[in-house]
């Protein structure tokens, strides 16, 4: 049996829609960032303390990545754009095999 | 023809000058060399996740090899440039420079992405086998072989990559002391206040600090390894490995080849333009004015200053006037203890304490003539975030209201009082 490669889809602010190959155990900025994904920068690498791999998880995958800590909430409460029901610091939502078909929206501001 | 920009080093900084450019829409040959065998990687984490042995090297790296071919960036790992010569014709940048495999890579536009070396020892012993520094991958990956079978670990250094260092090695469960010249630890980058916070910290899991303990040699122990580190007092600290974290020298010969301008870093403006025309320089090796006060220059090691200084040396080499205005931050990680920082602290007059220092939760807001100019926060990213957004907008909070720490810091931002 093979193993399920999880297909992410970023979604950017001009309409661009681009598909990576997500690496289970690893986190969603990664596969963005390494492949060279506009729009999320994440400065700090993947500490949560940036802001600027911020995404918008579309709505029938927001229970499957899971709540945000208490971190992660202070920097979606008062570090990124623009704050909606589906934020999340990409960094901090590992790729598992259930995240197959992923798709965020990036915003059009990063911090 | 253009024979494009060439980007020394390959590093935070260097890509992000290669990919700046590309994202400016510069089409024209970009190349950046590196002396390390590894494609461009995140530093910051080779003294604390990957130290640890929770990331492996493929993950710190910040792209794919696919994608600096589809971007047409090429990059030459392994290649130290050794020569750099301007040829005095077409534009102002124009030269060569020459490997250290004899390979010649002409250019008309230059970025120097070079950094910085580690600080070396120069004491009786400092060569011994056991004895790390922590600055590339190599030396991460060497130091974390070595305390796989260390049992007692002397840090010589009391600054952020000692402590981080210091703490994984704790954490793993060695006998770690700490060694610092100066009477307090990371005392050029914080008030007395948060270094005395880190030394109670590492003290209570464990480690020892010695403060203003100067180091007069490393002894050879068995296996003609290192065996103890010799303080000026005549202490004795057995050591299995040795770690120096000592402050890193920026590497300007390459500049001073071309004749840059070099003070403690190659001196940049706030644009990242050398003193030589069309050669722009980014990240450690630079010094620059304060970029928040314009009041003296500073050379900052950090993530951030390496990002924000190469995309304004990008725009600069493609004719933009975009100054420097961000406001720098820099995080550590040291055990559970997250300090944030924001702004620089230079020239500071007051500090102001808010939150639980023996809760571990606390924040440290430093002001200068009544306005507010750099946070230390210590997991307390709330109070972090605060003050780089008052900082950027270039607002204030009043200092005797800081103090308070029930009021949330996000209801204290005001205008900034006019400096005397």
């Amino acid at each position: 049996m093979e193993c399920l490669v999880p297909k992410l889809t970023f979604l950017s602010a001009d309409g661009t829609v681009r598909a990576v190959d997500g690496v289970v155990g690893e986190s969603v900025m990664l596969a963005a960032v390494q492949n060279g994904v506009p729009g999320i920068i994440a400065e700090c690498g993947g500490n949560a303390s940036c802001g600027t791999c911020h995404v918008w998880v579309a709505d029938d995958y927001i229970d499957a990545v899971g709540e945000p800590n208490d971190t992660e909430e202070d920097m979606l409460d008062l570090a990124v754009s623009e704050r909606r029901t589906g934020s999340r610091l990409s960094c901090q939502i590992r790729v598992t095999e259930d995240l197959d078909g992923l798709a965020v929206e990036i915003p059009p501001v990063q911090p | 023809m253009t024979l494009g920009v060439l980007v020394v080093g390959a590093n935070q900084a260097g890509v992000q000058v290669a990919v700046s450019l590309r994202e400016h829409g510069y089409d024209g040959p970009v190349t950046m060399v590196g002396a390390e065998p590894h494609l461009p990687y995140q530093r910051p984490p080779l003294s604390k996740a990957f130290l640890s042995g929770s990331a492996d090297l493929g993950t710190l790296a910040f792209r794919t090899a696919a994608f600096y071919e589809e971007q047409g960036i090429t990059v030459l790992t392994g290649t130290r440039v050794e020569h750099l010569a301007l040829s005095g014709e077409g534009p102002a940048a124009s030269g060569t420079a020459t490997t250290d495999t004899g390979r010649e890579l002409p250019f008309d536009r230059l970025a120097l992405t070079v950094g910085a070396r580690p600080r070396r020892l120069q004491l009786p012993g400092a060569e011994l086998d056991g004895v790390c520094y922590l600055r590339h991958a190599d030396d991460a990956i060497r130091l974390r072989t070595e305390l796989e079978s260390a049992q007692t670990v002397v840090v010589i250094g009391g600054g952020f990559i000692g402590l981080e260092a210091a703490a994984v090695a704790r954490m793993r469960g060695k006998a770690v002391t700490v060694v610092e010249a100066a009477d307090r630890l990371i005392a050029r980058a914080v008030a007395p206040v948060v270094s005395d916070f880190y030394r109670g910290a590492h003290e209570r899991r464990g480690t020892v600090v010695r403060l203003s303990a100067s180091v007069t040699a490393l002894e050879e122990g068995p296996r003609g390894r290192v065996g103890a580190v010799v303080l000026a007092d005549g202490t004795r600290l057995p050591a299995d490995v040795v770690l120096v974290g000592v402050g890193i020298v920026p590497r300007t010969e390459l500049a001073e080849q071309i004749g840059a301008s070099c003070d403690g870093g190659i001196v940049v403006d706030r644009c990242a333009r050398t003193s030589v025309p069309g050669v722009v320089a980014a990240g450690d090796c630079t010094v620059f004015p304060n970029p928040m006060t314009g009041e003296g220059s500073v050379r900052l090691e950090s993530v951030q200053n390496a990002v924000s200084q190469s995309k304004v040396a990008a725009a600069t080499l493609l004719g933009e006037d975009v100054p420097y205005t961000d406001v720098p931050w820099f995080w550590s990680d040291q055990y559970d203890l997250k300090l944030q920082i924001a702004g620089l602290n230079a020239g500071h007059d007051k500090v102001v304490v808010r939150g639980d220092r023996e809760g571990e939760r606390f924040a440290a807001l430093y002001y200068r003539r009544g306005n507010l100019v750099a946070c230390d926060a210590v997991n307390s990213p709330a109070d972090y975030l605060t003050v780089r957004k008052a900082l950027a907008q270039g607002a204030t909070i009043p200092a005797e209201r800081a103090e308070d720490s029930a009021t949330p810091l996000k209801t204290l931002i005001t205008t900034r009082a006019v400096a005397a």
